[in-house]
């Protein structure tokens, strides 16, 4: 790769201004204070493409990395709705197994993936060059958080490898079961998974710094935090939360891991196993509870807020019209995140608090019902009457706003003590979090990878596989969800590995079968999927510049699919915010952030 | 342009589509803060430390009301680490102030003994873990005791992370190899990072001598 930048673009914008007889009004371009950053440039293939410090491809870094482990979690998923679906079949899943399986299913799946996947993957790739900055602006240190990160999966895959094998205590891995003998995995499992997850959390502080500092201080000129791109507010405003709450699991992970190691009391009270009292005394294991949830509840928002900001974007880019109410979904991400840190107890319900302790963090989560709802009604608004386009980005954004809905209504069911008191250990629960957390943050995963995939590669994905992809992704969430909320309301528990001949299960075991077949044929479809993404890399159609037709700065760069530094010579300055399509009196359908009014003179602003 | 929106409530009500707002816009240069990127990025790390710090102390607090509680008795060993460690703050403070008026060859000396200074808080740290040792306080005798092993563990490891920019600021200073802006902003960083986990021992100290 060469180190100078491509200066075509400044050509033709001068190009522009020269021919013709009409000299446009000169542009007033403030005078930049940032100063020009200073790039490492790779010479070898190993500083190029392995120690990396271009975080576009720290990025596809991530994003492959957590790929790779949540297919795993993919795998584990099947093994639980094999013995859920048809029990005492497969000599294989044992009871020890199982809960192994849905331990790591949900830790893989919430951290590992979805987590790294949404700040780190397209983090990454997206902050520099939706706000206009040639890198992130500590490039070594984010090449070391990917680092750090896939030294913490390797650990949590090693500890499928220890005598033992990992942890089964759930994915809350609440004291004292955790590190009871009896818990599969008590002995090595619990450990490395605790290593593992301090380890994501140094790795993803690393990260997030960059994250932080790139969105507010090294944007281009003229890219106010108001023009930024839902996107950037979603995955900003995530890190920020992420940045705040993964201490608390940081500090229940350090003080779990001495309770193990060292035989302190911090969470295990005093205790008596096989008759034999141990030497723990006086710990609180619900301290560990309020610590967990004082992360685990910012990190449903973690991932949510920058799915809520991308699908903004792609419903906005796909309908051709600009976001409905933008200020509106900026303030609302932002009451989300400062509303999430008040709201983690809910998860405790049945933890025996003070009922009024319950009272106060029902209201609060009741409350994060106002601006979530604001969202969904913008997203709708922003559709109507727009100019839609069912291309598969759209197809997953529509997706995910019926799916999130979905999820959000069974919340409010389950934000209420007394209504979740009776159905917090049932399948109600495991429905509601999974569309809500699971299925509704997939679909723009997925949508977002069809969108900017010809970004990344310069290639299309092949439409048909992804028709499929989507079809059966999305009837098939539903034919494994659905079912699960009645079964919740017939009182089937969760959690349980087998329900033998209860009454419960009368009606639930063809729903069960129903289920694992669902899931078997969901889960095979995400292989397809990897299938798509990894031969149209070679063998795709050949995407053109800006197939979407999109403003913001990621699709205008001097180089496409863009390279090392991102822009050309010059940075751009921003004129406008990223949502101008279809704007009156313009004779153009869409005016990128970076076109100076001057050459868009008969463009009025735009009512929102 | 050096004035910065610094009310989050007035940015957040700006209307980026308005001509009036957009000729306002146009004229951004990009910062939102008039800070530069490592001092907000020392900023970052130590909001993030309190978070880590506050919720052991919160921690602390809720597991001392169990009855089991049997707190410790500080040893005069860790009044004199306090007092090295605020003279030491005092120093790199000195040496800041030194690097500013661009007298790089005497804050040298100054930071040398900063470095000296601190190695010896935490040899005075391990001679108080030794001492605990030899009256058989253990790590899991008592939470009071493994309180007091975590928080200085976690301090101390705070500090050798500070000792890593440190060390990377002295020997640039030796070799003469450095950019003296980036020089004086690593030394005024390092001596920031060393006043705030003074702060930190204190918060500790305190809570440890006061329960």
């Amino acid at each position: 790769m060469s180190d100078e930048y491509k200066d075509n673009k400044l050509e033709t914008k001068s190009a522009d201004s020269s021919s013709g007889g009409y000299a446009p009004p000169a542009e007033h371009i403030p005078a930049k204070e940032n100063a020009e950053q200073e790039l490492y440039h790779a010479k070898s293939f190993w500083t190029k493409w392995v120690f990396c410090q271009d975080a576009k491809i720290i990025g596809v870094q991530y994003a492959l990395t957590a790929t790779a482990i949540g297919m795993i979690g993919l795998v584990l998923s099947w093994g639980m709705r094999l013995q859920l679906g048809f029990p005492e079949t497969f000599s294989f899943l044992g009871p020890a197994t199982y809960y192994q399986s849905v331990t790591m299913h949900g830790m893989i799946m919430v951290i590992y993936l979805l987590t790294a996947l949404f700040l780190g993957g397209f983090g990454n790739y997206l902050i520099p060059l939706m706000v206009g900055a040639r890198d992130m602006v500590f490039p070594y240190v984010n090449m070391v958080s990917f680092w750090m990160f896939l030294i913490a999966v390797l650990v949590l895959i090693a500890s499928f490898f220890v005598p033992g094998g990992p942890t089964g205590a759930g994915w809350t891995l609440y004291p004292p079961q955790a590190i009871m003998p009896g818990t599969p995995g008590s002995e090595m499992g619990i450990v490395l998974m605790l290593i593992s997850l301090s380890l994501f959390v140094i790795g993803f502080t690393m990260g997030g710094l960059n994250y932080v500092i790139t969105i507010l201080q090294s944007r281009t000129r003229g890219m106010t935090l108001m023009r930024m791109p839902l996107t950037i507010w979603g995955i900003f405003t995530a890190t920020i939360l992420a940045l705040l709450a993964f201490p608390a699991l940081f500090v229940a992970c350090i003080m779990m891991t001495l309770d193990n190691l060292l035989g302190t009391s911090f969470f295990m009270p005093e205790i008596f196993s096989m008759g034999e009292k141990l030497d723990y005394a006086g710990g609180s294991p619900i301290l560990f509870q309020h610590l967990f949830w004082f992360f685990g509840h910012p990190e449903v928002y973690i991932v949510a807020l920058p799915a809520f900001g991308i699908v903004s974007d792609l419903i906005s880019v796909h309908a051709r019209k600009n976001v409905f109410g933008y200020r509106m979904m900026v303030w609302a991400i932002v009451i989300i995140g400062a509303l999430s840190f008040i709201v983690w107890a809910h998860h405790m319900y049945v933890s025996g608090m003070n009922p009024w302790f319950g009272f106060f963090f029902a209201t609060t989560t009741l409350i994060i019902a106002v601006p979530t709802a604001i969202k969904v009604y913008n997203w709708v608004l922003t559709l109507w009457r727009g100019n839609i386009h069912l291309t598969i980005p759209m197809l997953f954004s529509l997706g995910f706003i019926v799916t999130f809905v979905n999820g959000g209504i069974t919340g409010l069911f389950l934000g209420n003590v007394i209504i979740d008191i009776p159905l917090s250990d049932t399948y109600f629960v495991v429905a509601h979090f999974h569309m809500v957390m699971g299925i509704a943050p997939l679909m723009v995963v997925f949508g977002a990878i069809y969108h900017w995939y010809p970004l990344i590669t310069g290639y299309h994905l092949n439409q048909t596989l992804g028709k499929i992809h989507f079809w059966v992704t999305f009837v098939g969430a539903y034919a494994i969800y659905f079912p699960m909320h009645y079964l919740g309301f017939i009182g089937v528990p969760r959690r349980y590995y087998e329900m033998y001949d209860s009454p419960y299960m009368t009606s639930g075991v063809g729903l069960n079968q129903f289920i694992t077949v669902a899931a078997l044929i969901v889960g095979f479809t995400q292989i397809l999927f990897l299938y798509n993404i990894f031969t149209s890399w070679y063998k795709g159609e050949k995407s053109e510049r800006n197939p979407w037709k999109a403003n913001s700065l990621e699709w205008h760069t001097a180089d496409y699919p863009p390279t090392h530094g991102n822009f050309g010579k010059e940075l751009p300055v921003v004129y406008r915010w990223p949502y101008d399509f279809s704007v009156p009196g313009s004779d153009k359908e869409y005016i990128p952030q970076d076109v100076p009014p001057s050459q868009v003179p008969t463009a009025k602003a735009e009512q929102t | 342009m050096s004035k910065k929106e610094l009310n989050i409530f007035k940015l957040l009500s700006q209307k980026p589509w308005e001509a009036d707002q957009a000729a306002i816009d146009n004229e951004h240069d990009g910062q939102t803060l008039d800070l530069s990127k490592a001092k907000l990025g020392v900023r970052t790390i130590m909001v993030v430390s309190t978070v880590i710090f506050s919720l052991f102390v919160v921690s602390y607090s809720d597991r001392m009301l169990v009855h089991d509680w049997r707190s410790l008795s500080e040893p005069w060993l860790l009044w004199i680490n306090t007092i090295i460690l605020i003279f030491t703050s005092f120093v790199f403070h000195k040496a800041k102030v030194l690097s500013d008026k661009n007298e790089l060859e005497k804050a040298k000396n100054y930071l040398l003994l900063v470095g000296f200074l601190t190695f010896a808080f935490i040899t005075g740290q391990l001679l108080v873990w030794q001492h605990y040792v030899n009256i058989g306080q253990y790590v899991s005798t008592n939470p009071a005791n493994a309180f007091f092993y975590l928080f200085t563990a976690l301090h101390g490891l705070h500090i050798l992370g500070g000792l890593f920019f440190w060390a990377r600021a002295t020997t640039k200073l030796f070799t003469k190899n450095f950019n003296v802006l980036k020089i004086r902003q690593a030394i005024e960083l390092c001596a920031i990072y060393w006043h705030f986990l003074l702060i930190v021992w204190f918060v500790l100290f305190g809570l440890m001598i006061a329960t």
